[in-house]
């Protein structure tokens, strides 16, 4: 009476996506909260086009990629919680009981969050058209910029999976938002590195992996088609993706070894 | 190989963590199929850790555990298979309706689209949600969200049923509720459950055999009658009148036998004598002109054989967690 | 516990309450924490935005990461004033607050309590957020007018200590928190935090000159620089906000106390 890791998946994949999608605050807020960070960095650093080397034209277009990326972290944290709620309320037991896959529960919590990611690329991404972003790389380059972010939304997630299966606690998961947060903030989503004034800052920024996310990303937008760049963001994206996703079904492993 | 009837066999069994006393100290239970067992102790005694390890949820330090014929260790899927838990906390998503549990739990069961509908219907019905069963489990009550648990528990028919504090926090009449439909389940399809409570009255009623838990270990195990009468003796609780004193009433009654735990005011003693030795009492009480307004003979209850095994009471535990509980 | 409030007067409720709220802090290293997004903002725009001082019409005489501390400090301070509406919520969820309201016979002087232990509190955030601003290399230049810049930030404490403890006192639930934290965020956000005034744009510059904290925060970077300007007017913005709010907590209170807390 083994049903099949397929549909184990896709209904697993469908409670995930019901649940975040009946919380009309959640979804509001992984749109509004990155939208609004965007509007205010966007217009209050607008300044700083005019800084000597700057490399795009209007500050609006090289700081569209911070609202994805931080979307997706938005996107990540909400998934691990909601792991961690359903281990602390026994919701994980339950389904543990059942001859469910492991890995289903893993995979259909990693949907949602593609899907999430998904939503929020596209309407960022409308949002951003319709503010005046001027996309270098044309339509083709929005598919790619929607698929980098999904793939960024799915590395998160893979991290917030972990996270939670480690610690199995809602509390442990949301207080690392911070360190995320920051993280983001300390690569070139503000500047681009070569003109960030503080070595120690710079040297941050560029072992700090978020940069080359950002940075493919970016280059879609102020460059065009700049295959370095992408090369550099696809490949840490799937690094990410690799490791965390490796990492959070070491975790499950451990957490229903019986 | 496992019998295609058996229940739940456990021998020597422990389960340690790693700060504090073993929360199962050396356990040995034996539950024949189609029976209701009764697992009563206060609070941390170390009920739910047992369920938890028949249920495969959590492995015994040592010790060995057999469900439904199956090594919960070494054949955890196939224990499973032959299982439905209703765990402590009524683990539910807010977010989904009482249909989308339903239909969740039978997918994962491995349960076809069609199946999974009139499984779901079926099992509504019995357990009285069909009309709630489009709404979010958040509007649900205590007792809804408890006979929904139950409902996802008996998804794939399980033979053995694990129930760990059905009741607790539930009114008298979702209770009584409950307890029938546990009761229906053993007597018409032959389910094996085992059931833990901290409520005498859930045992007594509810319970073929009732096992006693207190600190990890076993004091006391049989029918409820069976522990009851190896208690024996009644007892007898008088409340004094207004002029007449608690010690008056005391310095008589102590005369019958030892006196027991009683109402606040009040004085209770265990009869040496057994029941016949009311009628004495109430001369005794009359010739010295000891006036009361309640006089009242208890049959022994399981607090009873509690207090008798550990020497502490369950009921008092309880009352006093209540107090603690709203302060 | 509240032993102060047997006299039951004013002073007496609200040294009882900051006492005990005081005592609070030090037993839980976390009521640091207001401390811990200005600081990150702090390291984050200090040290990655330094060009961003260079852009022809930016004129700061202290410098960028001056520029930054002032922006991080009144943060601290103000999200100090929000964490304090948390824990009053957190008093009225777990019942605390029902036993305060009935030990004290003033009861605005509850109010001040939290007040005081606020301020106790921004004094610390404040230190903290000042020693890592030295340390990454504030310079210390001349013509620092520490008081006025304290005034400022004590005035910006309590006015968001006010504004939280009416939310706090109106929900009475933890959901006060966002409600209590987005608009502080917004205020402190839709202000020139990464350029002066003068070299805002569009939407954000007209909404920041509405801001009444871009008062503040510009005369308060004058006043760190040692070219104060515009002082009187922020002093008389933050003393405005605080009596504001203060009758925003008074009527939250008066409310709190018809419902039963």
């Amino acid at each position: 009476m083994s049903s099949s890791l397929l549909v184990q998946v896709t209904s697993l994949a469908r409670r995930s996506t019901l649940r975040t999608m009946r919380q009309p605050a959640v979804v509001v807020s992984a749109i509004l909260f990155p939208m609004m960070f965007f509007a205010i960095n966007a217009y209050g650093l607008d300044a700083a086009a005019s800084l000597p080397g700057f490399p795009a034209d209007s500050y609006l277009d090289f700081a569209f990629a911070f609202p994805l990326i931080q979307a997706a972290l938005f996107g990540a944290i909400t998934a691990g919680a909601d792991l961690a709620r359903d281990i602390e309320s026994g919701f994980f037991d339950r389904l543990s009981l059942t001859p469910m896959r492991p890995s289903a529960l893993l995979l259909g919590m990693l949907a949602g969050v593609v899907a999430l990611g998904l939503l929020q690329g596209v309407v960022f991404l409308a949002v951003g058209l319709l503010f005046g972003v001027d996309i270098k790389s044309g339509v083709a380059g929005m598919v790619v910029i929607v698929l980098l972010t999904v793939l960024v939304a799915l590395g998160f997630g893979g991290i917030g999976a972990m996270l939670a299966l480690r610690t199995g606690s809602v509390e442990a998961v949301e207080s690392a938002f911070p360190l995320f947060f920051v993280s983001i903030f300390m690569s070139s989503i503000n500047l681009p590195r070569d003109l960030i004034e503080a070595d120690w800052f710079r040297w941050v920024a560029t072992a700090n992996p978020i940069s080359y996310l950002v940075e493919g990303i970016r280059s879609l937008v102020i460059t065009g088609w700049d295959a370095q760049a992408l090369l550099l963001g696809f490949g840490f994206a799937f690094g990410i993706v690799a490791l965390s996703i490796a990492g959070a079904s070491a975790f499950l492993q451990t957490r229903v070894a019986r | 190989m496992a019998e295609k009837r058996a229940g739940i066999e456990v021998e020597n069994l422990v389960r340690e963590f790693r700060k504090g006393p073993r929360a199962v100290d050396g356990i040995d239970i034996s539950v024949e199929p189609g029976e209701i067992y009764g697992f009563l102790g206060p609070n941390g005694a170390g009920k739910s850790t047992t369920v938890l390890v028949l249920t495969t949820l959590l492995p015994p330090t040592s010790g060995t555990a057999r469900v439904a014929g199956y090594d919960v260790v070494k054949d955890g899927p196939k224990v499973r298979a032959a299982i439905g838990a209703a765990l402590q906390e009524a683990a539910l998503d807010p977010f989904l309706t009482g249909r989308e549990h339903l239909n969740l739990q039978a997918a994962l069961h491995g349960l076809g689209r069609k199946q999974r509908k009139r499984r779901g219907e079926e099992l509504l019905e019995r357990v009285g949600l069909e009309e709630a069963a489009d709404r979010r489990v958040r509007g649900y009550s205590g007792g809804m969200k408890r006979r929904l648990d139950l409902a996802l528990a008996l998804v794939h028919e399980p033979r053995i049923l694990f129930l760990d504090e059905p009741t607790t926090g539930l009114d008298p009449q979702s209770r009584s509720a409950l307890w029938s439909e546990v009761s229906r389940l053993a007597r018409d399809e032959g389910v094996t459950v085992f059931l833990t409570t901290q409520y005498l009255e859930e045992a007594d009623v509810l319970a073929d055999r009732v096992g006693i838990i207190d600190r990890g270990k076993i004091v006391a195990e049989g029918t409820p009658e069976k522990l009851k009468a190896e208690i024996g003796r009644p007892s007898v609780e008088a409340t004094p009148a207004e002029g007449s004193g608690r010690e008056a009433v005391a310095r008589v009654l102590s005369r019958f036998g030892e006196e027991i735990a009683a109402q606040p005011g009040a004085v209770a003693v265990r009869l040496m004598g057994g029941a016949g030795d009311l009628a004495d009492v109430v001369r005794a009480l009359d010739s010295e002109d000891v006036r009361v307004t309640n006089l009242r003979l208890d049959e022994p209850s399981l607090d009873d054989v509690f207090l008798e095994k550990t020497g502490r009471s369950l009921e008092g535990e309880g009352a006093q967690e209540v107090k603690e509980a709203q302060v | 516990m509240v032993g102060g409030a047997r006299g039951g007067g004013f002073f007496a409720v609200a040294l009882a309450v900051a006492g005990r709220q005081v005592y609070k802090y030090f037993a839980n290293p976390a009521f640091l924490a207001p401390a811990l997004f200005p600081l990150f903002f702090f390291v984050a725009f200090a040290g990655g935005l330094t060009r961003v001082g260079d852009v022809p019409g930016f004129d700061y005489a202290a410098g960028y990461v001056a520029f930054q501390y002032v922006w991080a400090l009144l943060q601290a301070v103000a999200m100090g004033g929000a964490f304090t509406g948390f824990s009053i919520a957190g008093d009225f969820e777990n019942g605390f607050a029902r036993r305060l309201m009935l030990a004290a016979s003033n009861r605005q002087g509850i109010i001040l309590g939290y007040t005081i232990a606020s301020l106790v509190r921004a004094t610390l955030t404040g230190a903290l957020v000042t020693v890592i601003a030295l340390l990454t290399g504030m310079p210390m230049s001349g013509g620092f007018d520490l008081f006025g810049l304290i005034g400022l930030a004590i005035l910006v404490n309590v006015a968001a200590t006010l504004f939280g403890a009416g939310v706090a006192m109106l929900l009475r639930t933890q959901q006060a928190g966002p409600v209590i934290r987005t608009p502080i965020f917004l205020v402190l956000f839709l202000a020139p935090v990464f350029v002066p005034l003068n070299l805002l744009s569009g939407w954000l510059e007209a909404i920041a000159r509405l801001n009444p904290f871009t008062t503040i925060l510009d005369a308060a970077r004058g006043l760190l620089a040692g070219a104060p300007t515009n002082v009187l007017p922020a002093y008389a913005i933050g003393a405005a906000l605080v009596a504001v709010f203060a009758l925003w907590a008074v009527y939250a209170l008066r409310r709190a106390e018809k419902t039963g807390a």
